[in-house]
Formats: C-alpha cells, structure tokens, sequence
C-alpha cells in the first residue's frame, strides 16, 4: 500500500539515534526534490508532446505573447540601458588599469550580447512573468478551477501550460534583442558623456564584436532561459497543495522566482560550457 | 448509469474509502451524506476521474472508468456536468464565457449558436442577461447557479453536485434546491448530491445514501431511510436536523 512510505520515514524520525534522524530528514530532503524533479521533467515532456498536437491554441498563445512580450517591453528597455551604462563604468576604470580604455566598446559589446542581454532579460522575465504564472496557476489550483477544466475534458497542461511556454520561449529572444540594443545605448551614452570617448570609435568596436553566430548563440540562451522560466512557474503553480490557500500560494510564488533565478544561473553554466568549449563556437 | 465496485482510497496514513459499493440508477437524484471528512468529495473525484482509487472501479454507462487513459475518460467527462462546492468560475472570464467554455471547446458551433445555448442554460439557473458580468460582481448563490449553467452546458446525462447549498443563506439555499429538482424533471438526467445539509438532502432526493468509515452504511429512498434502524445513520439525521433548526 503506498501509506507505507510515509510511515517508514516517520519511524525514522522518531529514531534514538541523532544520526539516524539527520539521515532521515536529509534523505527526506532529497527524496522530495528527486520526485519534484521528476513530475517538473514530466510536465515539460507532456508540454512538448502537447505543443505541436491540434487544436491549437493560437488566440491563448497570442494572448500570452501579448502579456508577456508586449508588456515587458518598456522594464526590459530600462533594464537594458542601466546594465549598458554599469559595465560602461566599471569596465573603463577596471580597462584604464592596463591602459586597454580604449577597447570599452568591445568589452560592452562582448559582455551585452553574448551573457548580459539574454541574462538580465531572464532575470527580470524570472520575477515579473515566472512569479505571475505561478500567482495565476496557484490561485486557479486552490480555487478548483483547474479541476473544472479536467472535468470540462480540457488538458489543463493543453490549455494552460502550453500557450505559457511557447510565448516564453519565443518571446524571450525578441526582449534579448531589445535588452542587447538598449544595453549598448546605455554603454555609448555612458562612455561619451562621462569618459569624453569618441562615440563612433565606440560604436565601431562594437560592431567588430557582433558575429551573427554569437547573435544567434544569445538567442538559444535566451529561448532556453523562456522554457524554464515558463516551465518552474507553471510548476510550482501546479503543485500547490489546494489546502494551501494564499499562504500557499505566496510561498510557491517566491519559490517560482527563486528557483527560476537558480535555474537560469546553472543553465547559463551549462549551455557556455557545452557551446564555447565542447562545439567550439566564438 | 453509475456502478461503485470496492473502491479503497487512502491518502498518507489515513483510509478514506475501504471497499465502498454504490449503484445509481439512471435518472435518479442520489444524495451521498455523510460527515465531514468522511469521503464524500472524494467519492466524486474519483467519480469524475480526478484523482485514481487504490483499488476497485467505477463504472459509468458500462465503461470502467478507472481503467481509461486520458483520452478515453475524456470521452466519458462529456457526459458528466459538476457544479464545484465554491463554484470553481474561471475568474479570468465574464459569465457568458464560463457557460460557453465547455461548448466552444468540444463542440464545432457558430458563435451565434453558442450565444443561444448559454441564453438557453442561464435561463434554466435564472440568471437571464448576467452574460457579461464577471464572477467576482456576483453573490454566492449567483456563482453557484452559473456553475450549475456551466455543468449542464453541453447536456450531460449525470450532474454531479459537490455541497450545492454550503455556504449559502437558507432562503438562496432554498432556491438552490429547487433548480435541482427542477433540473432533474426538465432534463432528465441521473444526479448524484454530496451534502451534509439534511434539508437539501431531503429535499432533493429520490435516493439516499449515507457514508461511515469509507463504507455505505445505508441506502434507500427518503422513506426507507428515515426507517433503517442504524444508530450511525439516525444520529446523524438528527444531529444535522438540530443544527438546521
């Protein structure tokens, strides 16, 4: 019977032996996060079998591209020109040290397109859009409107999941562009009104940066960064428990968020390692 | 029309259902009473597929359904209608919407033609021009009645009703078991009313059935009920009849 399980753990617990208890509650630990590993895995798997099969959704995709791309737009813009205009400073004082001031533009550059767009835009994505998701998804859990859908025979993974990811994944590359243009706005203005650089010699470095296979690499992470972002936020709001309440789901919207910012960080890792030193690419 | 064969459910720890046996006739109201926590919800997830038994089955209109894969208890979901103890509308839409959800998705219709049927099914729960009013501007019996629009949106032959009257004063309670009744003469269908509410019960039903212990201690029709000589059974109908009054 499957009450077995808990009440093994339980006399575990309540052993004499302290080390038998920690064991027992680290073991807990990663037997709960092995098995929500496991469900997320076979929630992102249903979502790709579910994406490409009719009916598809497309006005619950537009609606979802529109929310999270349209309005995301002008937070990622702001986010865009500030990080171009920190890297513009701290790069020039750290370059002025060995006397390579000069090369800002290609510092900007490089450090935009290639980690800083796809990344700051992941970030904020991670808590405006990831958060949101979950807020939705939770609510609709406790409130049983997700169990309605189940009963109206719709695959809440089919209509509600699948729109989430998709606009994510397609919607991330394009605020990365946005992200990498404003970024190097920012490091331009930066470095002309405070440093008195030439601004086309900036802008000339720059372009000497932009290759269209790192271009193209950024967009792949950026992609990638909308999957997971879409996939930990539908998750989490999945899993709330329906006796949770707003309790429940406050603490699963931090969760989304702070596993999303993880999340991006080790995939970030994951996918230079397997681009730029397994395949080579510059 | 529904046949309950030794269902046992438990969740950690706890035995929930332990070999519970029920039939349903079709075109029946049956009232599923009970104390709180003792299963009947459950029963009704298991009913409609929500959540799996440890062992047993469910048939409905002769198929198993704790058998079926998605695709196949889908099939079988479209015969079913449930109104959700708190309503369970989708908050994201206006009423109209909630009431067209299961049509607009499972059915090839014009728009007109599905303006008619949710004209047609608020005008069953009484609701006439609520349309395009959001659930959050509506009162609890108002939820409930466009949840009850929504059940029976695509004609379900079985509508299942989890606590219809929790929560709602005594006059809207009143109201909502009429429509039940109301319901069941006008459509013809097989209905199956969780409720520890004993007027409701009473009121509602044309067969009763008490849970205890995740087992059915008693079932019959009203008459039969109120005679059984189970000390369980008549304990509760008083205690709840002294509650209400």
């Amino acid at each position: 019977m499957n009450d077995q399980s808990p009440l093994r753990r339980q006399v575990l617990y309540d052993s004499r032996s302290p080390l038998v208890r920690i064991i027992a509650f680290f073991g807990d630990k990663a037997l709960n996060w092995l098995s929500g590993l496991g469900s997320a895995t076979m929630l992102v798997w249903e979502t790709w079998s579910l994406a490409f099969r009719r009916p598809f959704q497309l006005r619950l995709l537009v609606h979802q591209l529109f929310l999270i791309g349209v309005n995301s737009i002008p937070v990622v813009l702001v986010s865009g020109i500030f990080t171009g205009m920190v890297l513009a400073t701290q790069g020039y004082h750290q370059l002025k040290q060995i006397s390579a001031e000069g090369t800002l533009g290609q510092f900007v550059g490089v450090s935009v397109v290639k980690e800083l767009g796809p990344m700051v835009t992941a970030f904020v994505l991670a808590g405006r859009i990831g958060a949101s998701i979950t807020a939705e998804l939770g609510t609709m859990k406790v409130t049983e409107q997700i169990d309605a859908l189940e009963v109206m025979a719709t695959n809440p993974v089919k209509y509600l999941v699948v729109p989430r990811f998709l606009a994510c994944a397609i919607m991330l590359p394009i605020l990365t562009l946005f992200a990498i243009v404003c970024g190097i706005a920012g490091g331009y203005l930066a470095s002309i009104s405070l440093f008195d650089m030439n601004g086309l010699f900036f802008l000339k470095l720059v372009q000497d940066t932009l290759f269209i296979d790192s271009i193209v690499i950024s967009l792949v992470k950026a992609s990638a960064f909308g999957m997971a972002i879409a996939s930990i936020g539908c998750y989490k709001g999945f899993t709330i428990s329906s006796a949770g309440g707003a309790e429940g789901v406050g603490k699963s919207t931090t969760g989304a968020a702070v596993t999303s910012l993880i999340t991006i960080l080790a995939l970030d890792a994951f996918l230079n390692h397997l681009l730029y030193t397994i395949w080579g690419l510059q | 029309m529904i046949w309950i064969e030794n269902l046992w459910k438990d969740f950690e720890n706890k035995e929930v259902l332990t070999g519970l046996e029920l039939y349903i006739p079709r075109g029946e109201t049956l009232v599923i009473m009970g104390q709180s926590g003792c299963g009947k919800s459950v029963l009704l997830k298991l009913i409609t597929g929500l959540i799996k038994p440890d062992q047993g089955q469910i048939w409905i209109d002769g198929e198993d359904i704790t058998a079926l894969k998605r695709k196949g208890l889908n099939r079988t979901r479209r015969k079913l209608g449930m109104l959700f103890q708190s309503a369970a509308l989708f908050d994201s839409m206006t009423v109209g919407e909630n009431v067209a959800f299961m049509v607009s998705q499972h059915m090839k219709l014009k728009k007109r033609e599905i303006d008619d049927i949710v004209e047609e099914k608020l005008h069953l729960v009484q609701l006439d021009g609520t349309q395009h009013l959001r659930p959050a501007e509506l009162s609890g019996g108002m939820r409930k009645r466009v949840g009850l629009a929504r059940a029976i949106a695509c004609s379900p032959e079985v509508i299942l009703y989890d606590e219809p009257t929790t929560g709602l004063d005594p006059i809207t309670a009143l109201e909502i078991n009429r429509l039940i009744r109301d319901l069941h003469q006008k459509l013809q269908v097989t209905s199956v009313v969780v409720t520890h509410d004993m007027d409701s019960a009473f009121s509602v039903g044309t067969r009763m059935a008490m849970i205890h212990q995740g087992k059915v201690i008693a079932h019959g029709t009203p008459d039969e009920i109120w005679k059984i000589d189970n000390p369980v059974l008549q304990q509760f109908i008083a205690n709840e009849n002294h509650h209400h009054n």
